[in-house]
């Protein structure tokens, strides 16, 4: 009975994006452990890397898709949900280093140690479980989502206002980062991790769990997105992002659906931030910069906003072809690419790939219709 | 005072009567200190220095310095000095002649001790007091007051006789105190006036030499010592906030500079242009083009290259925002995020295209011997530069204020901006407007590329560091208004610059930047809201 609704969220698309996302996390790490380094379908380890780390990124982007695309409220400062993850995770892989590290002080950090600190930080308790560790990837990101959320939509701050707002959110969380004091390895942030539950983060077999876990995970978000968005609530979202007054004088509580989404979306961005932190081996002030997450806005706009599929392929898309052309004879030119992007997609492809996709589908099925049913007028357009 | 000088004299007088002898030359003050310096030992050199520099001989200074560099020789047998010079040339301190031949074979230097370096470097401030130029007197004077040396007494006596500039003679007898003060056989009356005289002066080094006076000072020193400190950290108090005042508002200048292109994209057409940064960077590399050209064709135009660069990168500026409106925004009215997205990747595209054609690095602007050097207000530095850049920002905004209010172009933008199809209506070219009001902001933002060239690197990345900046300035102080915007930048400026003492710069922008993240709450609309049908549901 339970899983009806969720079945019943799901169009085929969905289902084939779960299912190849199921194939993907299962047939990717078997690949690459099981198949000989020398055989043709082995999956090298470094590609299995690479592609976690876009998977992380895919999740940021799902969670992105799902207040912009669905709801209209264009957080300029999601990477800074991510980074909160990433260094609730880099706190527990820190804490597990114990002896091992260069100063070999059993509770302290290293950093702590080399700062002349004498006493662990208060918040830095209970981060040597894994239990607490993982809530805190949850609940760092999504407390610090609810409270500014709590405050930004109930006095209405919409639409452009928002977004340089939680620019400024994830700017001075950068510069707080960076200082020393603060008790987060200031400019070098967290890294040196030597293991996680016990599994070394540099061996193969835990590369391969971690590429499973986080293709799951997206997964997983991605259905949890497509159930909300397809459901009663879902609707009212879209129905706040196309006209915000209306809803609101139809007798919605805009400002406590805004707030839900929201807080939902930082934690699914923080879960991305954890995976992604042990796949890098660092977490650093640096992933809390403005850029970051105006790039990730980008990954959703280039995969079609709205459309969730299209924010997790945009996401491994633009990544991919950074990573591609970064490393060649073409570097000096990537900026100039991704700002052309930036560009062409907004003004050329609203919709963004799949959403143009879907549209060119739905003109030629109506196209098609209208054929065979001849004298029957063209149904008219929805206007943009 | 004459019986130190006495008391010094006399034994060298006594001995330099034998050294006299012993040479065979007259013997004038100088010569007879100098010959002190053959016994090598440290109590004889002492009196050998203060001697050689009481003489007032014209090679005393460079005896001294000869002395402290180990430069200084002396012979045991014949009872001769000499030292060398920067060349190595041996030359004899009594007639400053070259040696050619004959030197004596025993040549050692003159020994020193840490102790004797201090009476070294006291000796050589008390010869710079009385000669030179008034900036190195005064130099010297305040090298004095630092040191508090007692040997220097008399030399300043000496100069505050003879002093004539008044400036330096303030800063001698400021000096003077200093000495009395720390001296131990000074009366109370003469340490009183000396704090009498330090607290005239009144600047932090003034108490903190109150603050280390002797501990033994009487009660009636140490009470006015006490009332002096007071009255004087009170006064720096309010210095120090005028200081801060100032601060405040000269950063609050370059915020207004900054955001007042702002105000017209985003205020007065609700365009998010992300590349704004670049407009401004776009102009300060303009000046350093202009700057470039100047130097190499005509180095005489230097001090007008400024005046030059203005006009040039607001046309810059201005066409590239003309053709971006044209290019890509036109199509993207009504998206406000959409707009926010693509300038963002045109700012990308503009810095790496200036980053391809300039090099990475950052490039060295000059600045026109009209805005370089600073001057002092009481005890408040202000820098030309900074003084400028604020008159600038001010003109800037009464020219825009002018534009916007009383000429036709801006009567037009405001029509378009209050009701763009009643204004179409009216015949306005709307899409024409668009353009040039874009092209405004853009080409305010290159002329205050133009200031900021003045006191920032200027490199790719310098409009970067002022978007987030000016975005606050704008929001804070209330879209569409151009008052908000300067009233915006310079309280925030000036909080900034309060704030910073306390919390420190990181801390004390993360403090701003969470009070404004607060106040948006409050006021979404910002301080100056426009008010009734132009607000938008």
């Amino acid at each position: 009975m339970t899983p009806f609704p969720l079945i019943r969220a799901m169009d085929r698309g969905a289902m084939a994006f779960i299912v190849v996302l199921g194939a993907i996390a299962v047939l990717v790490p078997v690949l690459n452990l099981a198949v000989p380094p020398t055989s043709p379908f082995n999956v090298p380890t470094y590609f299995m890397a690479l592609f976690g780390k876009y998977i992380c990124y895919a999740l940021l982007a799902l969670a992105l898709d799902l207040i912009w695309g669905y709801c209209g409220i264009l957080s300029l400062g999601h990477g800074a949900f991510f980074a909160l993850g990433g260094y609730a995770m880099g706190m527990y892989m820190m804490r597990q280093i114990g002896t091992r590290g260069v100063y070999a002080d059993p509770i302290l950090p290293d950093f702590m140690v080399f700062l002349n600190w004498k006493e662990l930080p208060v918040y830095w308790y209970g981060f040597q479980h894994f239990p607490y560790a993982m809530l805190m990837v949850v609940l760092a990101p999504g407390v610090l989502a609810f409270v500014f959320g709590w405050f930004a939509f109930r006095s209405r701050v919409t639409g452009v206002y928002l977004s340089i707002i939680t620019q400024t959110l994830t700017f001075a969380l950068l510069l707080g980062f960076f200082r020393n004091n603060f008790g987060f390895g200031g400019n070098n942030g967290l890294t040196d991790f030597k293991d996680i539950l016990g599994f070394n983060v540099q061996a193969q077999g835990t590369r391969a769990a971690l590429f499973a876990i986080s293709t799951l995970a997206l997964m997983i978000g991605f259905v949890i997105c497509r159930a909300i968005v397809e459901s009663k609530f879902g609707k009212v979202l879209i129905a706040i992002r196309d006209a915000e007054s209306r809803t609101r004088f139809l007798g919605y509580r805009v400002e406590s659906y805004k707030l839900c989404v929201f807080t939902l979306s930082a934690c699914m961005a923080g879960i991305a931030g954890a995976l992604y932190v042990p796949q890098v081996g660092i977490i650093n002030p640096s992933e809390f910069s403005p850029a970051n997450s105006i790039e990730a806005v980008i990954w959703v706009a280039v995969g079609g906003r709205g459309t969730l599929i299209g924010a997790a392929l945009g996401a491994v898309l633009v990544n991919y072809a950074k990573t591609y052309f970064t490393s060649g004879v073409l570097a000096p030119y990537w900026l100039f690419m991704l700002g052309g992007l930036f560009i062409a997609v907004t003004v050329l492809l609203p919709r963004g790939i799949v959403g143009s996709v879907r549209q060119w589908a739905a003109e030629l099925r109506e196209r098609r219709a209208a054929i065979g049913s001849a004298p029957a007028a063209a149904a008219p357009r929805a206007a943009e | 005072m004459p019986g130190f000088c006495h008391r010094l004299l006399a034994p060298a007088f006594a001995l330099g009567m034998l050294a006299g002898l012993a040479t065979g030359a007259h013997a004038g003050p100088y010569e007879d200190a100098l010959s002190r310096f053959v016994t090598d030992d440290f109590d004889d050199t002492t009196e050998a220095i203060n001697g050689v520099a009481a003489s007032g001989h014209p090679l005393a200074a460079v005896v001294i310095e000869a002395l402290g560099d180990g430069r200084l020789l002396f012979s045991a047998e014949a009872k001769t000095v000499f030292f060398r010079d920067g060349s190595d040339q041996l030359i004899d301190a009594v007639t400053g002649q070259p040696v050619t031949a004959g030197a004596p074979a025993d040549l050692e230097p003159v020994q020193i001790n840490n102790r004797l370096r201090r009476v070294i470097e006291a000796a050589l401030g008390a010869l710079t007091l009385m000669v030179g130029e008034p900036d190195k007197r005064l130099e010297a004077a305040q090298a004095v007051f630092q040191s508090r040396d007692a040997s220097a007494l008399p030399a300043l006596d000496q100069a505050i006789a003879k002093e004539t500039d008044s400036r330096v003679k303030r800063a001698l007898s400021e000096a003077h105190a200093a000495v009395v003060l720390n001296l131990d056989d000074a009366s109370d009356a003469d340490k009183i006036e000396a704090i009498r005289v330090i607290r005239s002066r009144g600047d932090q080094d003034a108490v903190a030499l109150l603050a280390d006076m002797p501990a033994n000072s009487s009660p009636a020193v140490k009470k006015a010592a006490t009332d002096a400190m007071a009255s004087m950290q009170a006064g720096l108090a309010l210095w120090s906030a005028l200081q801060n005042a100032w601060y405040g508002l000269s950063l609050g200048s370059v915020l207004a500079l900054a955001a007042i292109g702002l105000a017209i994209t985003f205020g007065v057409m609700g365009v998010i242009n992300m590349a704004h940064g670049e407009m401004v960077m776009l102009g300060a590399y303009t000046t350093f083009v202009v700057q470039e050209l100047i130097r190499a064709r005509n180095p005489a135009l230097f001090n007008y290259s400024l005046a030059i660069a203005i006009p040039l990168a607001f046309l810059v500026s201005g066409f590239v925002g003309i053709l971006v409106e044209r290019c890509i925004i036109r199509f993207l009215y009504g998206r406000p995020l959409d707009s926010l997205l693509a300038t963002w990747g045109l700012s990308l595209i503009l810095q790496q295209a200036v980053r391809t054609g300039f090099g990475a690095n950052n490039r060295e602007v000059g600045a026109p011997a009209w805005m370089s050097g600073a001057f002092e207000v009481g005890h408040m530095t202000i820098t030309y530069n900074r003084l400028w850049i604020i008159v600038f920002t001010l003109l800037v905004f009464v020219a825009l204020l002018g534009l916007l209010r009383l000429t036709r172009l801006g009567l037009e933008m405001r029509a378009v901006t209050q009701n763009r199809s009643m204004a179409a209506a009216m015949g306005i070219p709307t899409g024409r407007i668009d353009a040039l009001t874009f092209g405004l902001g853009s080409g305010i933002a290159g002329i205050a590329g133009v200031a900021l060239s003045q006191i920032d690197n200027v490199s790719p990345n310098l409009g970067q560091g002022y978007i987030i900046d000016s975005f606050m300035v704008v929001v804070f102080g209330g879209v569409g208004n151009l008052w908000g915007t300067l009233v915006g930048a310079f309280t925030l400026g000036i909080a900034n610059k309060f704030l910073e003492p306390f919390a420190g710069a990181v801390l004390g922008k993360i403090t701003i930047l969470v009070l404004i993240i607060l106040f948006i709450q409050k006021r979404p609309r910002g301080l100056f809201a426009l008010k009734g049908r132009a607000v938008e549901a």
